[in-house]
């Protein structure tokens, strides 16, 4: 086993772990955090993958963003920070099949793919992944017009946070 | 390859020859390389904190107008080991119904946060951890986990003044992180490069401050509001929340959190000199071999935290209403306009003289900063115009018998 392997298993096992902790910890400033160490269980694979933007990418809006406002948005709505109601609904075996099934589904699919299990090749020397990264954001050739719509779509949604926010002078 | 003109590869090559010559396999010896090296940077960064607590009271102390410490060892020196003594034989208190596993966790995420930007930080041409082509974008991602240590310790203490404090610490640290990515693109897009080597490289013959003074100033001003440090300590007002985030802290607990605060603003000031005053380059001094690039880097760096501090030491704590305002109203419209005109100018020119190139870039600079300044001055007196015109001056009392008639 390589090193890169280890780190995948040791990885994986934290990934699974603390996002099996998400649902079934009680107390939702827990599930919170755990959900944190997921994501960054998820930005350790970008890592190993060489994708290091989205690595970087994934710590700095996922946790440094998105993760604290959960944390923010479960301290200031809720009274009671721990959850008494039941974990498991009646139907959860037919749910967990269904889940199985559909994990069963995947898993053929994928590996039934040609190409599994191939190492894949080496990068070649000086590539600059960022900088492609880059190029093919603003290229007309490439992903120009779904950027462009994605940031007229936050632009939008920018908007309408300052207007909902915006008190008016009587 | 000798010890003295590239000291890190010497000492690899040395010790990975000594493992496999021992029989382990060449991957094997590179994994205990590596380790061994993330253990010396972690072991200098907390060195060079124990230091810096020593740096930080003596400069506080002149700027006081005292001597400070100056009892054990020479001027003062081993004072630091002395409160770390002290601050192991304290009693370690973990508050009755404190979520103990994140009440211990936070101190030390707070401190793994600003170790983590050690790795990129480069000493020297090459000395350095890694060099990351993601590297200011590593920058923010490491604050974020900074951010999330002092919600932890916040929520984790049970106590409302923390909670207070972590509240104030992360408005602050969110908001001011829009201005500080702003103008981290400055001298991505001047370097054309993410990679904080590549950038110093890129400062071949101009500083970057040269170029974009007001980049390096707006960088500063959300790197002192990052640190939490005065003006913007809000979450630490001792005349209003006692200490903030870490009132609960106590011993070697407290401790990391301090240790963190001062390599914190250490390292910022590395970046600044990274980022905007060349890093380790000094008119050719550098090639005299990387123990002088990276004194010279240290020199600079101390240079960025002399500034933090002197910054921090002066002035009193603003509003929370008033920091968020300047945020928001002020450091951002400004970062996003010096950004644009950069960016324009810095195609406008490209191809010219670097004389024309640095000094186009210069003087659109200093334009924005005087526009800046008169579009303030107008706002201010347009201000203080309408308040008199609307409502007289209050008479002594006037207030409070308007409110209890």
């Amino acid at each position: 086993m390589t090193p890169v392997q280890i780190v995948f298993i040791l990885c994986a096992v934290l990934i699974l772990g603390s996002a099996l902790m998400v649902v079934s910890t009680r107390k939702l400033i827990h599930a919170a955090l755990w959900l944190i160490v997921t994501l960054f269980g998820v930005a350790i694979l970008y890592a190993i993958l060489e994708a290091g933007f989205l690595a970087v990418v994934q710590v700095a809006v996922y946790i440094g963003a998105i993760a604290i406002l959960f944390i923010f948005a479960v301290m200031l709505t809720r009274r009671e920070l721990r959850d008494k109601s039941p974990q498991l609904r009646k139907n959860w075996g037919a749910a967990a099949l269904l889940g199985l099934l559909a994990f069963a589904g995947l898993a053929f699919l994928v590996t039934s793919q040609p190409g599994v299990g191939r190492t894949a090749a080496a990068m070649p020397d000086g590539l600059d992944t960022v900088q492609a990264l880059g190029k093919s954001l603003v290229s007309p050739q490439a992903y120009l017009l779904p950027f462009e719509v994605v940031s007229v779509l936050l632009l939008a949604a920018l908007i309408g946070a300052v207007y909902i926010a915006f008190t008016r002078k009587s | 390859m000798n010890l003295l003109n590239d000291p890190i590869h010497f000492i690899a090559q040395w010790l990975q020859g000594l493992l496999t010559g021992w029989g382990l396999s060449l991957v094997l010896a590179k994994v205990i390389l590596a380790l061994i090296s993330i253990t010396v940077t972690i072991l200098f960064a907390m060195a060079l904190a124990i230091f810096l607590v020593w740096v930080e009271r003596k400069v506080v102390a002149r700027f006081q107008d005292r001597i400070g410490p100056n009892r054990i060892g020479p001027y003062g020196l081993f004072q630091p080991l002395a409160d770390i003594i002290k601050l192991i034989g304290k009693e370690d208190i973990t508050p009755a119904l404190a979520d103990k596993f994140v009440y211990n966790l936070a101190p030390v995420l707070a401190l793994a946060s600003v170790i983590l930007l050690w790795a990129i930080l480069p000493l020297a041409p090459n000395i350095y951890g890694v060099d990351l082509n993601v590297a200011v974008l590593y920058l923010v991602a490491a604050g974020a986990l900074g951010t999330l240590s002092i919600i932890m310790a916040g929520w984790a203490s049970n106590n409302k003044y923390a909670l207070l404090g972590a509240f104030r610490t992360v408005a602050n640290m969110i908001s001011y992180e829009i201005p500080m990515v702003l103008v981290l693109l400055i001298p991505t897009l001047l370097a054309g490069t993410m990679s904080v080597k590549g950038i110093t490289e890129a400062q071949s013959p101009t500083w970057f401050f040269f170029l974009s003074p007001l980049g390096a100033l707006i960088f500063l001003i959300s790197a002192v509001a990052e640190l939490g440090r005065s003006p913007f300590d809000l979450s630490e007002a001792e005349s209003e929340i006692v200490a903030g985030f870490h009132i609960e802290y106590t011993g070697m607990k407290f401790g990391l959190f301090y240790a963190g605060e001062l390599l914190h603003a250490f390292t910022f000031g590395g970046f600044t000199a990274v980022l905007f005053f060349g890093g380790y380059r000094f008119f050719g001094l550098e090639n005299l071999g990387p123990l002088v690039a990276a004194a010279i880097f240290l020199v600079k760096a101390m240079f960025g935290y002399w500034i933090i501090m002197w910054i921090k030491y002066t002035m009193p704590r603003i509003r929370i209403d008033h920091m968020l305002a300047f945020n928001w109203k002020f450091l951002t419209p400004l970062a996003l306009t010096v950004l644009m005109v950069t960016a324009v100018m810095e195609k406008l020119l490209a191809g010219t003289s670097p004389w024309i190139y640095s000094l186009g870039l210069f003087l659109a600079n200093l334009a924005i900063a005087l526009a800046t300044i008169e579009i303030l001055h107008a706002f201010g007196k347009w201000q203080r115009k309408t308040e008199a015109s609307t409502k007289p001056a209050l008479q002594a009392g006037q207030y409070y018998e308007e409110q209890n008639p």
